[in-house]
């Protein structure tokens, strides 16, 4: 086990390197003057240089790169160019409330997925299939920006159930954790369905009915558990598609997340802050796919031998 | 299913095309007097927040959103095609290159690379699809690689290298047809993919800008209006969704034809 740890973690650190390189390398597609271009043309020559000073701009690119990694061990993001702070301060003061929607939408996700996906499996080839599938296609396809205002519409609006902006209690994380969370109930149930499906044709189930297990029991205690594995496994893996739904459903629900910090940065040409958060969500990424690698090593012994 | 997906898709590219014909409204003419009206028969999706026809943007915004699938499943299919056969074939420190590369854009998620380069660039259609090819080429270079990577070992392809068959006929003509099923998959889901992701940086700001109507940027400009005009948000979202079902539903058929794992 200790070999395969050292092996994955080994393997991380030019990914996380090749991240690190991207980030930086950003601000140097910016067209033209990048100190300019964040100013204006209406900037004078001083404030112009003045800027550059302060991105470091000014020295020679292998300097600033070697800058910018010497930075990064130190958690020194730079400065944000809007209010003056240290860009990681800002990062971390809004990380509790993405992590928060980030769990609470897994949590939606896996409480929608799994009934629908152990029902049409279950009922392989009937209505309920049909109709469960075509319903996580439907979730699949409808964009969390458009389910968000809709639901704001409905429950926030027409029937004044829930808050529709801000972080505060239980009922503020309803509606966004829905909304982020539909999309992926739909590519979960497709997962718990296709998995379910596979475990059903194992000679062991048709040998826990012979025993006289009923269905479901046959299905719920043995069959799914098998397949809690790779369901468990693409639930991490999605973590990628929640953290960047989170930067829309955080600017939707005014939710005061890394999202909507990095969608404002991006109004305000504060370049450090959205350099900032990039590298902080493209490194929690690959922080929790290493996590769900190695917990399928631990779950599934067979991974760590290939 | 497959039927559902293809009319669908079928409908929107015919209304798309049709646009003009169908609508006797310019989609930039405004109608102040009449803004935010609701559905009606002379405007049957109603009037956003500068009386314009609604319809007649959503139809317009059609034309853009499939010219951006089609160009960035285009060019990235092409790239990742391209780069993940030579990859796959010749293997070695060419593929562990190619495969490094893939690993870093890999490790940012979905859409957030695509908001970075946006970002930088500045908003405009061009660099949309800039950005959405910049991270689609992935998801085609890997497929075609485990494909050429399966099909290398055949035993036609040996025969064909005997015969004295250079690389690019050998991977041209008898390697890349092997991997036409899973990248016509992969291409139609990608297709949905790119939609959504326009609409996405266009709902942000960061795509389409006006006075192009964008789908995306017509559900962004119709929350402010939630209240007194949900309409300006519920149709162009409607088209969205039935847009990107209809490539899904499609894709996922064509999966279940040439029997490929989901």
């Amino acid at each position: 086990m200790l070999r395969y740890l050292a092996r994955r973690l080994l393997l991380t650190i030019p990914v996380l390197l090749g991240v690190a390189t991207l980030v930086f390398a950003l601000i140097h597609f910016i067209p033209g003057d990048p100190a300019r271009a964040i100013l204006g043309d209406v900037a004078s020559e001083a404030d112009i240089a003045q800027l550059r000073q302060q991105l470091g701009l000014d020295r020679p690119l292998a300097v600033q790169y070697v800058a910018f990694l010497g930075g990064l061990v130190r958690a020194d993001l730079g400065t944000s160019l809007r209010t003056g702070s240290p860009v990681t301060n800002q990062i971390v003061e809004r990380l509790p409330a993405t992590f928060e929607l980030a769990l609470a939408a897994m949590v939606v996700a896996l409480t929608l997925a799994i009934p629908l996906g152990i029902a049409a499996a279950v009922w392989q080839g009937t209505a309920v299939d049909h109709t469960a599938m075509t319903l996580s296609l439907a979730g699949v396809s409808m964009p969390n920006f458009w389910l968000g205002p809709l639901l704001a519409i409905v429950f926030g609006v027409e029937l004044g159930w829930l808050p529709v902006s801000g972080r505060g209690g239980l009922e503020h994380l309803v509606l966004p954790a829905i909304s982020l969370g539909a999309a992926l109930a739909a590519v979960l149930a497709r997962m718990t369905r296709a998995t379910l499906v596979d475990q059903l044709r194992q000679p062991y189930v048709l040998a826990a009915r012979a025993r006289g297990l009923s269905r479901t029991r046959a299905v719920l205690l043995h069959a799914f558990p098998n397949s809690l594995i790779p369901i468990v496994t693409l639930a991490g893996l999605q973590i990628g598609a929640v953290l960047t739904g989170a930067v829309i459903t955080e600017t939707i629900f005014a939710w005061p997340g890394i999202g909507r910090l990095l969608v404002q940065s991006i109004g305000f040409r504060d370049y450090p802050m959205v350099q900032g958060c990039i590298l902080l969500i493209s490194v929690t990424y690959v922080g929790v796919n290493l996590i769900v690698d190695l917990l399928y090593g631990v779950l599934d012994p067979r991974i760590r031998y290939r | 299913m497959k039927l559902v997906g293809a009319l669908i898709v079928g409908v929107v590219v015919a209304a798309a095309i049709a646009g003009p014909w169908l609508v006797p409204f310019d989609p930039a003419a405004q109608e102040l007097a009449l803004r935010l009206e609701g559905p009606s028969w002379l405007h049957w999706l109603g009037l956003d927040e500068l009386g314009r026809d609604i319809l007649a943007r959503v139809l317009t915004g059609a034309r853009v959103s499939l010219l951006v699938g089609l160009v960035v499943v285009s060019v990235s299919a092409s790239i990742g095609a391209a780069l993940g056969a030579i990859a796959g074939y010749y293997g070695g420190v060419i593929d562990e290159v190619v495969s490094r590369v893939m690993d870093v854009l890999l490790a940012f998620p979905g859409l957030l690379l695509a908001i970075a380069v946006v970002a930088v660039l500045g908003p405009s259609l061009a660099n949309v699809v800039l950005a959405l090819a910049l991270i689609g080429w992935v998801g085609y270079a890997r497929v075609v690689r485990a494909q050429v990577l399966q099909a290398r070992e055949f035993e036609y392809v040996a025969a064909a290298r005997a015969i004295g068959a250079d690389t690019p006929r050998i991977l041209i003509r008898h390697i890349l047809p092997a991997a036409f099923p899973a990248l016509s998959v992969q291409a139609t889901l990608g297709m949905g993919g790119a939609i959504l992701s326009e609409a996405a940086l266009s709902f942000l700001g960061l795509g389409v800008q006006p006075p192009t109507p964008s789908w995306g940027a017509m559900i962004n400009y119709g929350r402010a209006h939630v209240l007194d005009a949900p309409h300006l948000t519920v149709f162009p979202g409607l088209a969205i969704a039935a847009v990107v079902l209809g490539l899904n539903l499609l894709g996922d058929s064509l999966r279940a034809r040439f029997d490929l794992n989901d």
